[in-house]
């Protein structure tokens, strides 16, 4: 997936020596944590976030030195260099900056202009629709062996059913290379007949079990 | 004279079916309702027989599109390939014949128990055929073509401009009705349900809290698998009490599901009958102290159709009707003897249940405050915004 499918508008954005005051009344606003600041051609020389400012400005109690900061440059306290993405980027590279540089936000740029912005709930609210809870649907998680043709062989008992799949991801079971963990979510509200059905073909399901109740 | 409540009731709820061996089996409302005939707790005059909803009704929140869908499903004449962008013709929702009618005699049901209640002919009204609370505008899910519990809300809006609490006690998430008014600030919506990480429809996290002008007034209370009756109502009662008492309804909604409860196939909660003489209590309670005692309660799910839905739903009837108390003792056995040969099961033959019916779960003290700490984080907001008005 692309940064571009997930990217969105930079609506707003601010002048490098517009004052900090106008870009805490953006991040109030519009409810929003990052701002992208611009020049003068629209290029994204830096970012400032809510924290830049508290941290600027830190104690409440000092009312007038804060106020005194308030009245300085954008430019004197937003994060620059500024890390930037490309709209063709893997949205697992985002991931990567994040957790590497520690940062919840980064600027899209073409050619040097600002093209969109993603930010850290942009990217969890598109794992939430990759693993499918975005529809209606039951989870069950299926331990197979790991090897060729067993993911067909799972999806063919379900699609059997008459019943959609919204979404699969496969991880190692506990590290181990010969298991692996199946997670489908699918669009049922009952899936105890296939759950028996997958079981009678030798897969193990995990599900919840009541202890000592057989339903 | 105004009712103490009313039941509607009529045997055409029991068209509502899919086919044979469907989890979803109207019968549960003719097993209740004759419950309630052997306890001599029924009398003919607080029966309403409820009149089928209008196309103009379903589409005060269906689309037309759908509607008419349904009826072409109805006399066999949907594709394979349309029928599935509106949910029909699937595993969990097939067709079948006249289901459109089936369908709107449920609405109808639905929409008789609300003017009775509006018309001010009885103080409360129950629907047991209804809380079909997963259908979406356009879409049927979940065993759910029209979504009676929200075109009843939105018919009370039009007609009377009340405040509506919806609340919801099915194992699952009443999603649709979430949904179709989450950013309306005059239908507050609070869902108790297993987490969706394993069960459908998978949504109500604690952070849908409803959107623009809707904000703050859905609330949602995804407690862990295998919870039991004491940290159930805990949750139940916490959360309902605080939040009547913030959004002040003019009208309570409630959906009572019964597929909480241990033998449930289709949960994995481990709750028993306490929880279905806790729910409609509080319920009760809280329309006559913020609702002049107007309060709508409908059915919903619940898929041990002989040992769990009758008990549960004959006390919502006994709750509403005689002063909030509730049965006690041995189930009749009159009804014993007319039902246990067609029953799979061995019949239940006393209201309450024995704690001994399943075996003690292990993780039970962290269930229990994990619950705990998930109703503190949803009540939050009310409590702070409290705490400043002050
Ligand atoms: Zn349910």
């Amino acid at each position: 997936m692309l940064v571009e499918e997930i990217m969105s508008e930079p609506l707003v954005t601010i002048n490098s020596n517009d004052r900090i005051e106008e870009a805490l009344e953006l991040l109030n606003k519009h409810k929003i944590r990052h701002i992208p600041v611009v020049s003068e051609n629209e290029q994204v020389v830096g970012i400032l976030s809510d924290r830049d400012i508290r941290d600027a400005a830190p104690s409440i109690l000092e009312e007038n030195q804060n106020r005194q900061i308030l009245q300085h440059e954008v430019s004197s306290i937003m994060t620059t260099p500024v890390i930037t993405v490309h709209p063709l980027d893997f949205i697992e590279d985002i991931a990567t900056i994040f957790y590497e540089h520690e940062i919840a936000c980064v600027p899209v740029t073409k050619n040097n202009q600002l093209v969109g912005i993603v930010t850290e709930k942009d990217l969890l609210y598109r794992l939430i629709q990759l693993t499918g809870i975005h529809e209606q649907s039951s989870q069950i998680e299926v331990k197979v062996p790991n090897k060729v043709g067993v993911l067909p062989n799972v999806t063919k008992i379900i699609s059997d059913r008459n019943t959609n799949i919204s979404s699969v991801f496969i991880y190692p079971y506990q590290d181990s290379y010969h298991e692996k963990i199946i997670v489908l979510r699918i669009q049922t509200m009952n899936p105890m007949p296939l759950i028996d059905e997958l079981k009678q073909h030798g897969y193990e399901v995990i599900w919840p079990n009541i202890p000592g109740l057989s339903k | 004279m105004t009712n103490e409540a009313s039941f509607v009731y009529t045997e055409a709820f029991k068209n509502y079916k899919f086919r044979d061996n469907h989890p979803f089996n109207q019968k549960r409302v003719e097993l209740t309702y004759d419950l309630l005939k052997s306890m001599n707790a029924l009398n003919d005059q607080q029966i309403i027989t409820p009149r089928v909803a209008s196309d103009e009704e379903i589409a005060l929140v269906h689309d037309r599109k759908y509607i008419d869908a349904v009826k072409r499903a109805s006399d066999n004449k949907l594709a394979q390939e349309e029928s599935l962008e509106y949910g029909i013709g699937t595993e969990d929702t097939p067709i079948f014949e006249d289901m459109h009618q089936a369908a709107a005699q449920l609405v109808g049901g639905t929409l008789t128990a609300v003017d009775a209640v509006l018309s001010g002919q009885t103080k409360r009204a129950l629907n047991l055929g209804g809380g079909l609370h997963h259908g979406f505008r356009r879409k049927a899910s979940g065993f759910c073509i029209y979504n009676d519990a929200a075109i009843a809300i939105q018919y009370i809006r039009e007609k009377f401009d009340y405040k509506v609490l919806y609340v919801d006690t099915d194992a699952h998430h009443g999603d649709g009705v979430q949904w179709i008014f989450y950013d309306d600030p005059n239908v507050c919506t609070l869902s108790i349900h297993e987490t969706g990480r394993y069960l459908f429809p998978g949504t109500g996290n604690i952070n849908e809290r409803g959107h623009n002008d809707g904000y703050g007034t859905s609330f949602n209370i995804p407690i862990d698998a295998f919870t039991e009756n004491e940290s159930f109502l805990n949750a139940y009662k916490e959360s309902l009490t605080e939040i009547t008492e913030h959004f002040k309804p003019d009208i309570i909604v409630t959906q009572n599901g019964a597929d909480a409860h241990v033998y449930d196939p289709l949960s994995h909660l481990c709750c028993t009958m306490e929880i279905y003489e806790g729910i409609p209590k509080l319920a009760y309670q809280l329309a006559n102290e913020y609702c002049d005692g107007k309060w709508v309660a409908l059915g919903g799910g619940g898929y041990d159709i002989w040992r769990v839905v009758p008990r549960a739903w004959a006390q919502i009837w006994s709750v509403a009707n005689n002063h909030g108390k509730t049965f006690s003792g041995s189930v009749p056995k009159r009804w014993l003897d007319q039902w246990q040969n067609e029953s799979p099961v061995n019949l239940p033959t006393t209201w309450h249940d024995e704690s001994s019916i399943y075996e003690p779960i292990p993780r039970k003290e962290e269930i229990t405050e994990k619950n705990a700490i998930l109703v503190n984080k949803l009540l939050e907001p009310i409590r702070n915004e409290q705490k400043y008005m002050l």
